[in-house]
């Protein structure tokens, strides 16, 4: 398996942890990744909103390159993912689009025939290698030691340390969801759901705000209503008795993870990790913690209960 | 009467249709060129065909010029042949002499932008007509018997009300001296009473709605003319017009109806007790699920039958199914000397013989799980309208105290969302017609219960009907607070302190200019009315269309509401589209009467376009025999020739077609007439 | 005829579902291209393959033809017998020289007025692209050509001399009969 792979401003940058720890898994995986040479950034969110026309042209741009490779792209990053698709639905749909980026490609000597599939690494996951090829890559099924509660032979309940697995809560954000859903439910995707599973973890079932925004750009711009949201997103996680998020996209995990302070005092503390999918995948793949990035959180995850420990513990949880 | 033997004289008439047609067409310039074609001797434009002047006209022309064939260039056949073809007869011309052409439908109203290619394509039609009406023959409409028995499937409010009408006209009273007219009620849940049973009251007078209903049940169950037959469905239906033959299959209660008293002795001693074997009752369907019946049950208490049941699924003597013989039977040591419980009781059939035929099998309502924004079957205290009743009712699962799903906590905010599934384009685009009143009629019911502060989510208020606005305005005095705007979501996770626990509604309130989140204890779901699961099943049975949202077609919308395609056949009631009960109540007594004149008319007439074999032209080859869907063609085995039975054939022409040596002819379909209206549509260039 | 040629399209269709279909689009105000005409028959499996090939000849460019949805024939089968004969019947016009896109049958039920209106716009279009097929005007054509071909044969083989029947009338002689040459 091999695909192009377009990281995008983000993962070079704020969401480097991503590609720190994307990159290692697919290649525990065994699929190669190429990066495509002489990438631009695709205009994001902010550059469609601007002129969608030169934005198309822009994303277009690393479209082609794509082409030129001729693999399938993997885009990691939730708004570059959307660009992408949403530049090729336009093409497809305005012919007058079509003839600009076309003109603008032939400018560069590149050109764009029909389309060049883009995919998600969520999707790539689930439906080309498999969760079951993952399950059997997972050596640190990932397990806490904590206090967990059973019931003696007498039949009352006792609590004790022991091991249990960590509950994570799955947080989609809103641009892989919407407005094209193309490998997973509008509504209740579960891919991720699944994935966690498979890595040995708990998934919170019942978290209603798994693709509901999380402020985006506002919580630099109107933090009024960006902070909001994200604490009530960190919130509700807390109430389900996650012990951390999981998440897809660098602007949400910057979100949810870089503005506790704030959020701390216009609302209340609502400490809670925040982790790339990805990373969560090399922890149960056994890779060092370091190489994943995750140093490079706010919020650090708790410590995992390696296999020694949960050899040694009395199994509450099998 | 052969067209060649006497001169052939054709009167033309070209209809403006006021503007509908004369905006459009030029009609004297039709008429005009009509004139020109052989054999038309009168050749006219009119302004309104159809009214009695216009057909006073054909008849006084007919005997002024002595035309012996019409031809009238208006709308289409479907609506006005009738018309004319009696116009044309009550001058003395065999109104098979007619032949209408369609510049209406056809022509005026789809080519408004192109008035001279529509008038070209007018002429063209015209000739066509011209050319054909040349061809015909007289011919004599056939009358077909018509048997005074009348079957009614569905016994909801519609089907008992037809029932009883017919049940109780002239000729079963004892004066009449006639044999008493038969009515089938053929209803497959084990009770009738429909929809309409499960409903607490009904809008906008807020009666009780079992108790204006079961009277007529009882009546229906004791009415020595109507033969009730519940848990049965029509597996077939088979003969022609007038004369139906149809399959009934009884499903098996495995109690022997004749024997059961209605005690229910056998219930209260069944070994599934609610208190020691909670999983092994079933969902109780009358109480849409929202408590438990066991496997002997009876689906309410006013049921009409009084019969008990076994469901056979749930019933520990049978295994999904299948008898097994395991379990103890104390419902049969409780039915002592009765005897009425027969676990072996087989499904049985029974063929009915009936003239006519209403149909008036209801509606299902919309699955609210198609909307899954709304969180029905996700949050627990959401609930569907049909399960609020329930919660309301006396009789119900809660004995009419309104509690959440905890059994215990009375909600303080309760929140009626309108239009689910309903007025959209992802599930149906139509409007429901009942909902808002009985969403209005649900917030006065929920308010009077509990107390709770009323929320109505609403698009637009729709109270059409007698009394309806006025039920409206009462609702607004009550203090009930309708916010105007489509809800995007229910939702469960707070965004204050105060929101915390309750179900958030969130919608655009487009009154006031902003999204709002309301929190409410309880969600209540307004769902609309689609077509029975299986209306395509059904309508195929009786040969019926559905129309595009799945609703059985009547035969035209404002004329004919609860007519079909085919004589004696009649809708009535929901199973047409969407409506309240005294809609549905007038449906049923339109659909009764109209059976009725058809029955003592006593005759249908059939269109006389039946095929017929020329004797000396069949070689026997029989290619035709296998094609007919209603064995009406017969070999007669010493003569070595087909022949067609008049009263099965129905006139389709397939056999016409087949025929390779042009031996079978179909009247009014014969290849000369289609022939010259082929050459007539096209030798206007 | 010097008018611009318009595409002259006969349709056939079935009373209880396309015709029916056909009315709905005009009480809905559809508008669509008007070259069709509609033959009303009580059933697609009443449409004769003669009814087809006589289309054609009399000058029609495109035949459509409109019947039920399979399962909903009002006739329980027709419209099957109509698909069986349709399938035929392009097979022969093929081997006539008739263009597929010349013929064409839809199954359009009466709820389906705007089917209608676009099976009638395509088809338009598709005749429109096809051309004229004018087959009256080849009769004609190949009427006279046959009248004269007799003529041409008997004057060539005059020229050549082979001393058969046809010229010897060509040159006026009694024509030989059976009788004639026998006696």
């Amino acid at each position: 398996m091999k695909y192009s792979y377009f990281p995008g401003c983000s993962l070079k940058g704020l969401g480097r942890a991503y590609e720190e720890s994307l990159l290692p898994v697919m290649a525990h995986l065994g699929v190669e990744v190429q990066e495509l040479p002489d990438w631009n950034c695709c205009g994001a969110t902010a550059y469609m909103s601007v002129d969608e026309g030169r934005a198309s042209v822009l994303a277009a741009r690393n479209l082609a390159i794509a082409q030129r490779m001729g693999l399938s792209v993997m885009a990691p990053c939730s708004a570059c993912y959307l660009v992408l698709n949403k530049t090729q639905h336009n093409l497809a749909e305005y012919p007058a689009m079509r003839q600009t980026v076309d003109r603008a490609l032939g400018a560069v000597n590149l050109t764009l025939k029909g389309e060049v599939p883009v995919r998600h690494p969520l999707d790539v996951l689930t439906n080309d290698i498999g969760l079951e090829a993952i399950r059997q890559k997972v050596t640190h099924p990932l397990r806490l030691m904590g206090e967990v509660t059973e019931k003696a032979a007498d039949g009352t309940l006792v609590r004790r340390t022991g091991v249990r697995p960590l509950k994570v809560v799955p947080y989609y954000g809103c641009q892989i969801v919407r407005p094209y859903a193309t490998f997973d439910d509008k509504n209740d995707p579960t891919t991720m759901d699944r994935l966690i599973e498979a890595l040995g973890a708990e998934v919170v079932t019942d978290y209603r705000l798994k693709t509901k925004c999380c402020g985006g750009s506002l919580t630099g711009t109107v933090p009024d209503a960006g902070l909001r949201l994200v604490y009530i997103l960190l919130k509700e996680a807390l109430k389900h008795g996650a012990d951390c998020i999981v998440t897809v996209c660098p602007l949400c995990q910057y979100n949810l993870d870089a503005f506790h302070a704030q959020i701390a005092s216009r609302y209340e503390p609502v400490r809670i990790p925040t982790v790339y999918f990805s990373q969560l995948m090399g922890l149960a793949f056994g890779l060092p913690a370091r190489e994943l990035g995750l140093h490079r959180g706010v919020v650090p995850m708790p410590a995992l209960a390696g296999p020694e420990a949960v050899a040694a513990a009395q199994p509450a949880v099998a | 009467m052969s067209a060649k033997q006497e001169e052939i004289r054709i009167g033309f008439y070209v209809c403006h249709c006021g503007h509908n047609i004369g905006k459009t067409v030029n009609c004297p310039e039709v008429a005009k060129f009509v004139a020109t074609l052989p054999h038309v001797v009168h050749s006219v434009d009119y302004k309104y065909m159809c009214s009695d002047p216009g057909q006073e006209l054909i008849r006084l022309d007919i005997q002024q010029h002595k035309l012996n064939r019409v031809v009238v260039a208006s709308c289409s056949p479907l609506l006005h042949e009738h018309t004319f073809r009696g116009a044309c007869a009550a001058a003395g011309l065999n109104p098979y002499y007619f032949q209408m052409v369609n510049i209406r439908e056809h022509d005026s109203w789809v080519h408004a932008d192109n008035p001279v290619e529509a008038t070209e394509k007018a002429k063209a039609l015209a000739q066509a007509a011209v050319e054909r009406v040349a061809q015909h023959k007289a011919l004599e409409v056939k009358r077909v018997p018509i048997h005074q028995d009348v079957l009614i499937v569905g016994g909801g409010i519609a089907g008992i009300h037809a029932a009883l009408t017919i049940a109780n006209s002239f000729e079963n009273t004892p004066d009449s001296g006639k044999p008493p007219r038969k009515v089938y009620l053929v209803e497959r849940e084990p009770s009738i009473g429909g929809h309409m049973a499960k409903f607490d009251k009904t809008f906008p007078t807020l009666d009780c709605a079992a108790c204006i209903l079961t009277p007529k049940m009882s009546e229906v169950g004791a009415h020595e003319n109507i033969e009730l037959m519940t848990y049965s469905e029509v597996a077939k239906m088979d003969g022609y017009v007038g004369n139906y033959t149809v399959t009934v299959r009884h499903k098996p209660r495995y109690i022997i109806a004749d024997l059961c008293t209605g005690c229910q002795d056998c219930i209260s001693h069944c070994v599934v007790q609610p208190e020691k074997s909670p999983k092994l009752m079933a969902a109780n369907e009358f109480n849409e699920g929202l408590d438990k019946r066991r496997p002997v049950y009876i689906p309410f208490p006013q049921a009409t039958p009084q019969i008990v049941l076994i469901d056979p699924m749930v019933c520990l003597n049978f295994r999904k199914g299948v008898l097994t013989d395991k379990c103890k039977k104390s419902c049969v040591t409780a039915c002592g000397e009765k005897k009425a419980i027969d676990f072996t009781q087989k499904e049985t059939t029974e063929e009915l013989k009936v003239g006519t035929i209403i149909v008036a099998t209801g509606f299902k309502a919309f699955d609210s799980r198609r909307k899954p924004e709304y969180g029905y079957g996700v949050y627990p205290n959401v609930y569907t309208a049909l399960e609020v009743e329930r919660l309301v009712n006396a009789s119900g699962p809660t004995g009419g105290h309104v509690v959440l799903r905890d059994g215990r906590t009375k909600p303080k905010t309760i929140g009626i969302i309108h239009c689910v599934g309903s007025r959209d384009e992802r599930t149906h685009k139509w409007c429901s017609r009942v909902c808002c009143m009985y969403s209005l009629k649900l917030a006065h019911l929920l308010h009077e219960h509990t107390g709770a502060e009323m929320y109505n989510f609403y698009i637009d208020i729709r109270t059409p009907g007698k009394g309806y606005e006025e039920f409206y305005g009462k609702l607004l005095e009550e203090g009930v607070n309708f916010i105007r705007g489509r809800v995007g979501e229910v939702t469960d996770w707070a965004m204050t302190p105060e929101e915390e626990g309750k179900l958030v509604i969130r919608v655009e309130d487009t009154l006031a200019g902003m999204v709002r989140r309301i929190p409410v204890d309880m969600v209540v779901l307004a769902t609309g009315l689609e077509p029975q699961a299986d209306a395509q099943e059904v309508r195929r049975i009786f040969n019926m269309s559905c129309g595009t949202e799945g609703f059985f077609l009547e035969r035209h919308p404002k004329l004919a509401p609860v007519n079909t395609f085919t004589d004696g056949i009649f809708i009535a009631g929901a199973c047409q589209g969407p409506r309240d009960i005294p809609d549905t109540v007038a449906q049923a007594g339109a659909a009764a009467a109209e059976a009725m004149a058809l029955i003592s008319r006593g005759f249908v007439e059939q269109e006389p376009n039946t095929a017929f074999i020329l004797d000396a032209e069949c070689s026997g080859c029989k290619s035709c025999i296998p094609l007919c869907p209603y064995t009406a063609i017969l070999f007669d085995e010493a003569r070595k020739k087909a022949y067609i039975n008049e009263a099965l054939c129905k006139g389709c022409g397939t056999c016409v077609a087949s025929c390779p040596s042009g031996s079978i002819v179909q009247n009014l379909f014969e290849d000369d007439q289609v022939f010259s209206e082929i050459h007539g549509v096209l030798a206007y260039d | 005829m010097t008018k611009e040629w318009k595409p002259r399209i006969v349709a056939f269709f079935c009373n209880w579902c396309t015709y029916t279909a056909a009315d709905l689009a005009g009480v809905s105000r559809l508008q669509y291209a008007t070259n069709i005409r509609v033959i009303r028959l009580m059933c697609s499996g009443r449409v004769d393959p003669q009814f087809i090939l006589e289309a054609f000849a009399r000058g029609a460019d495109g035949v459509l033809i409109g019947g039920c949805h399979p399962f909903d024939c009002h006739y329980v089968e027709g419209n099957y017998k109509c698909l069986r004969r349709y399938e035929m019947l392009k097979r022969l016009l093929a081997d006539m020289g008739i263009e597929a896109g010349r013929i064409r049958l839809e199954w359009i039920s009466a709820a389906e007025g705007d089917k209608v209106k676009r099976v009638v716009n395509e088809m338009s279009e598709t005749i429109l692209k096809l051309g004229p097929l004018g087959l009256p005007k080849k009769f004609e054509q190949w009427d006279m050509e046959m009248e004269h071909f007799a003529e041409q044969v008997a004057r060539k083989e005059a020229a050549a001399g082979c001393g058969c029947a046809a010229h010897a009338a060509a040159a006026g002689a009694e024509p030989q009969t059976r009788e004639t040459t026998h006696a």
